[in-house]
């Protein structure tokens, strides 16, 4: 105890030396907890999207059906199994058509794809209710707000929509546009007009043909022999994550270089108390303390850097990072940047994180505390006494 | 004796100034087509001429196709399109681009992609053009093209699987050649239209020189211009102009 309040006011009697790297090692800190929290905002964000408007329980694709390979998908499709058949019909799982398309509209045409689903169903987070209410003479369809932005459509106005049957025959009709909503999701977005299941079906002479199934959160589905695959939330996430780690290496190198820069601030510090103080050490090895004891100080009282770093960093962090957690921040990089996302992020702080920076922080500032302190160890009282290192 | 004769042969004479008065057979008529359309081999050098919404590319090309199984086609300007080949074998395709000297094979929905911008898209340009084996043909009535009197033939799709369901030509009938084309969708929209506004004379057929593609989709399209500079057909072309291999020579 003695050594701690010993250790106490040596600290705060260095008074703008202790500030500057108090200070110096809370921004360390917090900018780590930050950027941190960011991340997995980001991923909660992500998580939380694709699982309301995409993913559910886990989707079953067609063996053949890859999103990422646009080669795949014209044979992407076929008549599902009685099992699956059946929870579809009890509103345990809805069935997604996908076909590539091309549409005209404004002078000007673009590839894209059309996505058939029941207008009614509650699976996920994509109100299609407008096209069963829908009493016009064209074939209605939803798209989302980024769609609408990239293609000049609006609600009410009519397109052309050219496709390949079942058969590989061109077929042509007139669309139109009965809402545009804002999806979260850019890949449900981009490129992509939403129709009635049956009508696409219709069209496209596929009576009862599905490309991939979305079951609902907490299904029973367990099948491991359909010819349908599995593919759960982790799948999905991989992407991100991968972005997410790919972009940490560079994170972790500035988080790296912040705790250099405040380590350094502190064992030069600690440098020059030792040389400064050899008289002091000298008295004290003289008046009987051991040199563990004297080490024991010396490491302590650069420990302690960091703790009040955490107090100084507590103090402008919490509001600040209240705040931002509430708030949320505005990036729109979304599609931009290939991540899903609302529009805001909202960093989330959790006590892992937290707590895991702190002990970092500690951890790092002790031990370049206690390297010169090292030093002292080779003392002789003697020669302290005199100002002199052996 | 010669009455006999004579009054025996005037129901026959009589049918034979009739059939001579009657329209050709529709299929026949196609058939015709398909003769002048149609070679064992064919070695062409054209120019398309993009007309897009800001500005107008001309693209010349030289090709070499086998009945309609094998074709291989390489861009000779404008210098940014110099060098690119393409391959055609049955219903496959490979494109080779020069400046990423990689062979890419065009499938799926990839087919229905414009080619260099134009009006037409690679899958236009692989379909077999025989069209008797695949349509049904009916004469939908006569009319004059530019000054030509012409056959409007009605085709529908004989077997499923056809890329167009129907489609309208008007056929010269003195040239037995399509002035014009029409394709249209299943619900009976019109796709794409086609326009021969110049025909040559090759050995002993007709060709069409010049060509206008439209995309009829494409509001305020100008479409796209396909002129035959020069065209030889039964040539003997060997067999390894159309590798894979050969793409990147």
């Amino acid at each position: 105890m003695m050594i701690f309040r010993l250790a106490i006011k040596n600290l705060l009697g260095a008074g703008m030396r202790t500030w500057l790297n108090v200070v110096v090692t809370s921004f360390s800190f917090t900018i780590i907890i930050f950027f941190n929290a960011m991340y997995n905002g980001m991923r909660q964000d992500t998580l939380r999207i694709l699982l309301d408007t995409e993913v559910a329980g886990g989707q079953l694709w067609h063996p053949e059906y890859d999103p990422f390979d646009p080669l795949t998908i014209e044979d992407s499709h076929s008549i599902i199994s009685e099992e699956l058949q059946k929870m579809v019909a009890g509103n345990e799982a809805m069935p997604v058509l996908v076909r590539q398309a091309t549409f005209y509209m404004n002078g000007r045409s673009s590839v894209g794809l059309m996505k058939g689903i029941p207008p009614g169903q509650e699976i996920v987070r994509m109100p299609l209710k407008v096209i069963g209410d829908y009493s016009g003479d064209y074939i209605p369809v939803v798209i989302g707000s980024g769609m609408s932005k990239k293609t000049g459509l609006r609600k009410g106005d009519l397109f052309t929509v050219r496709w390949l049957d079942a058969l590989r025959t061109y077929d042509a009709d007139e669309f139109e546009v009965a809402e545009v909503i804002k999806l979260d999701n850019y890949r449900l977005d981009r490129g992509v007009i939403w129709l009635s299941l049956e009508k696409m079906r219709e069209l496209l002479q596929m009576p009862g043909e599905v490309t991939y199934i979305v079951l609902k959160r907490d299904h029973a589905f367990n099948n491991q022999a359909d010819s349908f695959i599995y593919k759960d939330i982790e799948y999905f996430m991989k992407d991100i994550d991968s972005a997410i780690e790919a972009d940490q290496v560079w994170a972790r190198t500035i988080f790296g270089l912040l705790l250099i820069m405040a380590s350094l601030g502190i064992f030069n510090s600690q440098v020059l108390s030792i040389f400064r103080r050899k008289k002091e050490i000298g008295t004290l090895m003289a008046l009987g303390m051991t040199r563990q004891r004297i080490v024991r100080l010396f490491t302590l009282e650069g420990g302690l850097h960091s703790v009040l770093a955490l107090f100084v960093g507590a103090l402008y962090g919490t509001p600040l990072f209240y705040y931002l957690a509430t708030r949320g921040i505005t990036i729109p990089y979304g599609e931009e940047a290939g991540i899903i996302s609302t529009g805001s992020l909202y960093p989330v702080f959790g006590p892992q994180l937290i707590f895991g920076t702190m002990l970092l922080v500690a951890g790092v500032v002790t031990v370049v505390s206690f390297l010169p302190a090292r030093k002292i160890a080779n003392m002789q009282p003697t020669e302290a006494l005199r100002g002199k290192i052996s | 004796m010669i009455r006999i004769f004579l009054l025996s042969a005037l129901p026959l004479l009589y049918s034979g100034i009739l059939l001579a008065q009657l329209p050709p057979n529709a299929e026949e008529i196609i058939k015709a087509v398909d003769r002048n359309l149609s070679a064992r081999t064919t070695v062409l050098e054209s120019k398309m001429i993009v007309h897009g919404r800001r500005a107008t590319r001309t693209i010349s090309s030289k090709s070499w196709m086998l009945g309609q199984e094998k074709a291989f086609t390489e861009y000779m300007s404008p210098a940014r399109e110099k060098g690119t080949k393409m391959l055609k074998i049955g219903n496959r395709m490979w494109t080779y681009s020069p400046q990423t000297d990689r062979i890419i094979q065009i499938s799926g929905h990839m087919l229905r992609q414009s080619v260099m911008g134009s009006d037409l898209s690679y899958e236009d340009m692989m379909e077999d053009p025989k069209l008797f084996e695949r349509y049904n043909a009916v004469i939908d009535g006569e009319e004059i093209i530019d000054n030509i009197d012409c056959w409007r033939i009605l085709l529908t799709a004989r077997e499923k699987g056809l890329a167009y369901n129907s489609r309208k030509l008007w056929v010269d009938k003195e040239r037995m050649i399509p002035l014009r084309e029409e394709l249209y969708a299943k619900s009976g929209k019109l796709i794409k239209s086609l326009r021969i506004s110049e025909v040559m004379r090759v050995g002993d057929r007709w060709y069409p020189r010049i060509w206008l593609f439209k995309d009829e989709l494409k509001l305020n399209s100008k479409g796209t211009e396909w002129i035959v500079d020069k065209i030889e057909f039964d040539l003997d072309i060997p067999e390894k102009r159309f590798t894979k291999s050969g793409l990147r020579k």
